[in-house]
């Protein structure tokens, strides 16, 4: 029994060692090393049949060099903090036009619940970048929006939302909208409709049964849409490239022009070790609600 | 069990070098050949052609300098290619697999040994310039008769960019190819690799900087033609292909190409095959295919570039062989301009810049 459980346990963390902890490493060592004009390029790289003196050699090569460089230019700085706006504000967005679909899903009668299900995944049947594309299509300045706003004659100039930053907001919205959805909605569907009713026994108005009802014990659903939604638009590179502007900074464009531009892998790796740290705060978070509500659920 | 899996491991193997053997994996730029050339290809040699494209010299480095690329054949451009061989990415050429190699142009080749000493690694695909499309109904609309359609001042000068940028401008995303042509328009050495002359192109983009919708290194073949645009800085044979398809829709739109009259950076694309090529056997006859006179020419006459091959010159249609815009004539050729490969120091500098010009940051 004991040995049984602790191989269920053995399975998800080789599982991390074998597509988290060495990618990482991998990296990590990048990070450290000097560019050179050569396959791959950058050295020292590790010879394995010079045997200790050769790992000892390539220890010694390696220094920290990379990541003063990333504190001597504002650029990265301003890149990492652009990001972060981003990827906060479309967060917040997701979650009021997340929040209400879920409600209104939770909220709809059984037999149409399934079909709701579906029209929230069904995006997800289509290629994310023929997504992006669309959208494309419908931003641009003869996009299908202005051209109906333009016929509808609610507007007389075309709205300018390609290549700016609020075509990223709205490509990260609609992207990650289903993240958002899905656990929020499993958190309501569970509500217990009779503590609702009870709130109003005791004089609760509908609008504020809401708030102090239904709101409260949702927000572990919010939290984890939240943190699905924060985390992969922190570092996105697709949709701020083909939606946003040359004026849309974000890191995961900075990384690109590092390894593709300069062709500096060890001061990308840095970059991407820097934006890892980040990240680990919003996951540690994210670890501890999750434990948390496993703990409130027993 | 362990030695079925060993069998089925080795089978599959054995067909994965099967499947190398007959076929060929070229990557090129896009919208750089006529289509019908491959399916030529494959009928002529019974090899399975694989044809994938980029737009960005960028991106093909990283995929050389990280090795295992796959591709048999690609086409980097000159500086490029320079620092590629530097750094071990090619292979030399065999001449004994090339017969057609006698067919190369020495005009270009003597041009290309800067890049590429003696020629050893690679072969001129297409050669060509940097310079303006013009939307010449809109331009002369906006800036008058005597807009200067073939000057650098139509791009730098602020004073013609403003009452451009309603109408669109595109400028390419390249700055190994924007901050030279800067630094010719301010009379700077358009090859300086002097990080202090390179930073007096700040200045000059930064005047333009709001007026310039997009850097894009490929959109603009299709803005101009539609008209969606009125300026693009741009790929010669890129260009002349946007005159041609607005032409052939007959929408009203008539684009022209002018290489800037204070001199522009003439560039060369060259065919060569990575260290690592699966198949450098096919990547040969793809090269010899390709330095076949008529096929060449196709070529040119599709995508409207000059080639670097004399013998394919007799089968070119007028429309390319006469038109300066493709082959310069002495004149414009004395005003043409190359430049080196950057270290990598001064490439970052020039990156940094290129960073700070497009977002501000």
């Amino acid at each position: 029994m004991r040995a049984g459980k602790s191989f269920l346990i053995l399975v998800p963390y080789l599982w991390l060692l074998a597509l988290f902890l060495v990618p990482f490493g991998i990296v990590f060592k990048i990070s450290l090393s000097d560019t050179a004009l050569a396959i791959p390029p950058y050295m020292p790289t590790l010879d394995f049949s010079a045997g200790w003196a050769g790992l000892r050699d390539f220890l010694s090569e390696l220094d920290f060099e990379n990541y003063v460089f990333l504190t001597q230019d504002d650029l990265y700085f301003k890149a990492y903090m652009s990001s972060l706006g981003i990827a906060i504000v479309s967060t917040l967005l997701t979650l009021l036009v997340g929040y209400p679909i879920a409600y209104g899903m939770a909220n709809a009668s059984e037999r149409y619940r399934p079909m709701l299900m579906m029209l929230v995944i069904l995006p997800f049947w289509t290629s994310f970048l023929i997504r992006v594309y669309a959208w494309m299509g419908i931003l641009s300045n003869e996009g299908f929006l202005n051209q109906f706003l333009l016929w509808t004659g609610i507007i007389s100039d075309p709205l300018v939302i390609m290549n700016t930053n609020k075509a990223v907001y709205i490509g990260i919205v609609y992207t990650y909208l289903p993240f958002m959805v899905l656990p929020i909605y499993a958190t309501l569907e569970k509500l217990d409709g009779s503590l609702l009713e009870a709130a109003e026994d005791l004089g609760c108005g509908r609008i504020e049964a809401f708030w102090r009802v239904t709101v409260p014990l949702s927000r572990p659903g919010a939290l984890a849409g939240s943190f699905l939604v924060f985390i992969p638009a922190l570092g996105e590179f697709v949709i701020p490239s083909l939606l946003g502007g040359s004026s849309t900074l974000m890191i995961g464009k900075v990384l690109w022009e590092e390894f593709f531009s300069n062709r500096d892998w060890p001061v990308a790796s840095a970059v991407a070790v820097v934006l890892l740290l980040i990240l680990i705060i919003p996951i540690i978070l994210f670890q501890r609600n999750q434990q948390a509500a496993q703990e409130a659920d027993k | 069990m362990k030695l079925k899996i060993a069998t089925l491991l080795l089978s599959a193997s054995a067909i994965a070098t099967v499947a190398q053997a007959d076929e060929v994996r070229v990557y090129n730029w896009s919208d750089y050949i006529d289509e019908e050339l491959l399916e030529k290809f494959e009928q002529e040699t019974g090899l399975d052609l694989i044809y994938d494209v980029f737009d960005s010299n960028e991106v093909l480095e990283t995929k050389m300098l990280a090795g295992g690329s796959g591709y048999d054949v690609v086409v980097p451009s000159g500086t490029f290619l320079q620092r590629q061989i530097t750094a071990g990415a090619f292979q030399k050429l065999d001449l004994s697999k090339l017969p057609n190699h006698a067919n190369m142009w020495d005009v270009v080749a003597s041009r290309t040994e800067q890049y590429d000493p003696e020629n050893a690694y690679s072969i001129n695909y297409m050669w060509g310039t940097t310079g303006i499309g013009v939307n010449v109904g809109k331009v002369t609309e906006i800036l008058g008769e005597d807009a200067p359609i073939d000057s650098l001042a139509l791009v730098f000068d602020p004073a013609n960019m403003e009452k451009l940028a309603d109408c669109g401008v595109y400028f390419l995303d390249a700055p190994a190819e924007m901050i030279p042509a800067a630094l010719k328009y301010i009379g700077e050495d358009p090859d300086s690799h002097d990080p202090d002359v390179i930073a007096k192109a700040e200045a000059v983009f930064m005047g333009v900087r709001p007026y310039i919708s997009k850097f894009h290194s490929s959109e603009y073949i299709n803005a101009l033609a539609n008209g969606d645009i009125c300026v693009a800085v741009g790929w010669s044979g890129d260009i002349l292909q946007a005159r041609d398809r607005a032409a052939e829709a007959d929408n009203g739109v008539e684009v022209a190409y002018h290489a800037a009259k204070e001199g522009a950076q003439m560039w060369f694309d060259q065919m060569a095959i990575p260290v690592d090529a699966p198949n450098p056997e096919g990547a040969h006859v793809f090269l010899n295919f390709i330095m076949d006179a008529q096929n060449m020419a196709a070529a040119s006459n599709y995508v409207y570039y000059a080639n670097g091959n004399k013998a394919s010159q007799e089968f070119l249609v007028e429309d390319v062989i006469g038109d300066p815009a493709i082959y310069p004539d002495a004149a414009t050729l004395e005003n043409l301009f190359t430049t080196t490969p950057y270290d990598a120091k001064v490439q970052r500098v020039v990156t940094r810049l290129w960073t700070k010009i497009k977002s501000g940051a």
